[in-house]
């Protein structure tokens, strides 16, 4: 599916998906969005780059072992979180909403925004991973590993 | 009667949505079609599920300074979790058809069932 | 054949559906869903976790576990994938 016009519309295109999809998941406790809506379009930003550009382009560009690095890094970046409530005596996954900054503003809210990027992290590169997967077709191309 | 289809008109469109899925699922023998119609009844599922939670002269949940009235956040909070599942499953009914598909050849269900009638 | 017997037996479930709208509570009364649990929600969120988004609060806060839970399923989802895709052929350390 590589075609000129597709081509040149992805290379104007993609930062600004990017930098919608990174709004989305910073903002994510004072406007309507979070981490799964986030991580879904910084995806669709990879994923429309490896259709028009071909499947070797993408993986040149998000390897095979980053991809799988990040996806782990997103669930045990929640689990660490999640124990540094335990190590202050409270439960597991408490909150602290003072430590950050006040309410409202893009610095508040504690655990809540590290807990964003670690879902978005986690989002985006499972998407990617399938979607590469099925565009690949089978054919398992060693040297893009 | 018809007055309060007419006013519960969200619900009455997630009984369509749902039915409507659930029509592709049964009559088309393309696989691919079948995991459509899944999508489509989980879509009218999640939309009966939220609109139960709307409260009328509520407006979004962000706290702002001037609103009255929030709707009921609980069930959306819920759907998000649904939402997650349903896009799980579609991908990996999507990665058994592509190995049926290179396993048999075809993604029509009946060929399918032929030719492994046809195999025993 | 098959297409007749689908139609009637969901022309069937359809009319047993829509007589259960036509019994629900009204849209937009909220009684039953509503109750002290998503008012307390709604009343303290803010105050004891600093979002302003209430359903980040709920999602991340009041209920985190749940997302625990979800992020889980994703993995648990993505490694089912690629297993039957089978990705890795003659792969390293064979």
């Amino acid at each position: 599916m590589q075609s000129v016009v597709l081509q040149t519309v992805i290379k104007l295109l993609l930062p600004f998906i990017q930098v919608y999809g990174l709004y989305i998941i910073f903002h994510g406790h004072i406007s309507p969005g979070g981490g799964f809506a986030g991580g879904a379009v910084m995806a669709a930003s990879f994923v429309l780059f490896a259709m028009s550009y071909g499947v070797g382009e993408g993986f040149k560009r998000l390897p095979r072992l980053i991809a799988q690095w990040l996806e782990s890094l997103g669930g045990l970046i929640y689990i660490a979180l999640g124990l540094t409530g335990i190590l202050r005596g409270a439960a597991f996954l408490t909150n602290v909403p003072e430590w950050l900054g006040q309410a409202g503003q893009l610095f508040s809210a504690g655990l809540i925004p590290l807990l964003t990027t670690a879902i978005g992290l986690k989002v985006c590169s499972t998407i990617v991973t399938l979607l590469y997967h099925l565009l690949e077709e089978g054919h398992y191309d060693s040297q893009t590993d | 009667m018809i007055a309060k289809l007419i006013s519960n008109m969200h619900f009455l469109t997630a009984m369509v949505l749902f039915l409507i899925g659930f029509h592709t699922m049964l009559t088309h023998s393309n696989l691919i079609k079948k995991v459509m119609g899944m999508n489509i009844m989980e879509t009218g599922i999640f939309l009966f599920f939220i609109s139960v939670g709307y409260v009328r002269g509520g407006s979004s949940p962000i706290a702002v300074p001037g609103a009255e009235g929030y709707i009921n956040p609980l069930p959306s909070a819920l759907i998000l979790t649904g939402i997650v599942v349903s896009v799980s499953l579609t991908a990996f009914a999507l990665a058994l058809i592509v190995k049926l598909y290179n396993y048999y050849g075809t993604v029509d269900a009946d060929k399918i069932m032929q030719l492994r009638g046809g195999e025993e | 054949m098959r297409v007749a017997l689908t139609t009637v037996v969901l022309v069937a479930i359809g009319v047993i559906l829509v007589m259960m709208v036509a019994e629900m509570p009204e849209f937009g009364a909220g009684k039953p869903a509503s109750n002290e649990v998503s008012a307390h929600y709604v009343k303290n969120a803010v105050k004891e976790t600093g979002a302003s988004n209430f359903i980040a609060a709920i999602i991340l806060d009041y209920r985190a576990y749940d997302t625990l839970g979800e992020v889980i399923v994703l993995f648990a989802g993505i490694a089912a994938v690629l297993v039957v895709l089978d990705v890795h052929k003659g792969g390293r350390g064979r």
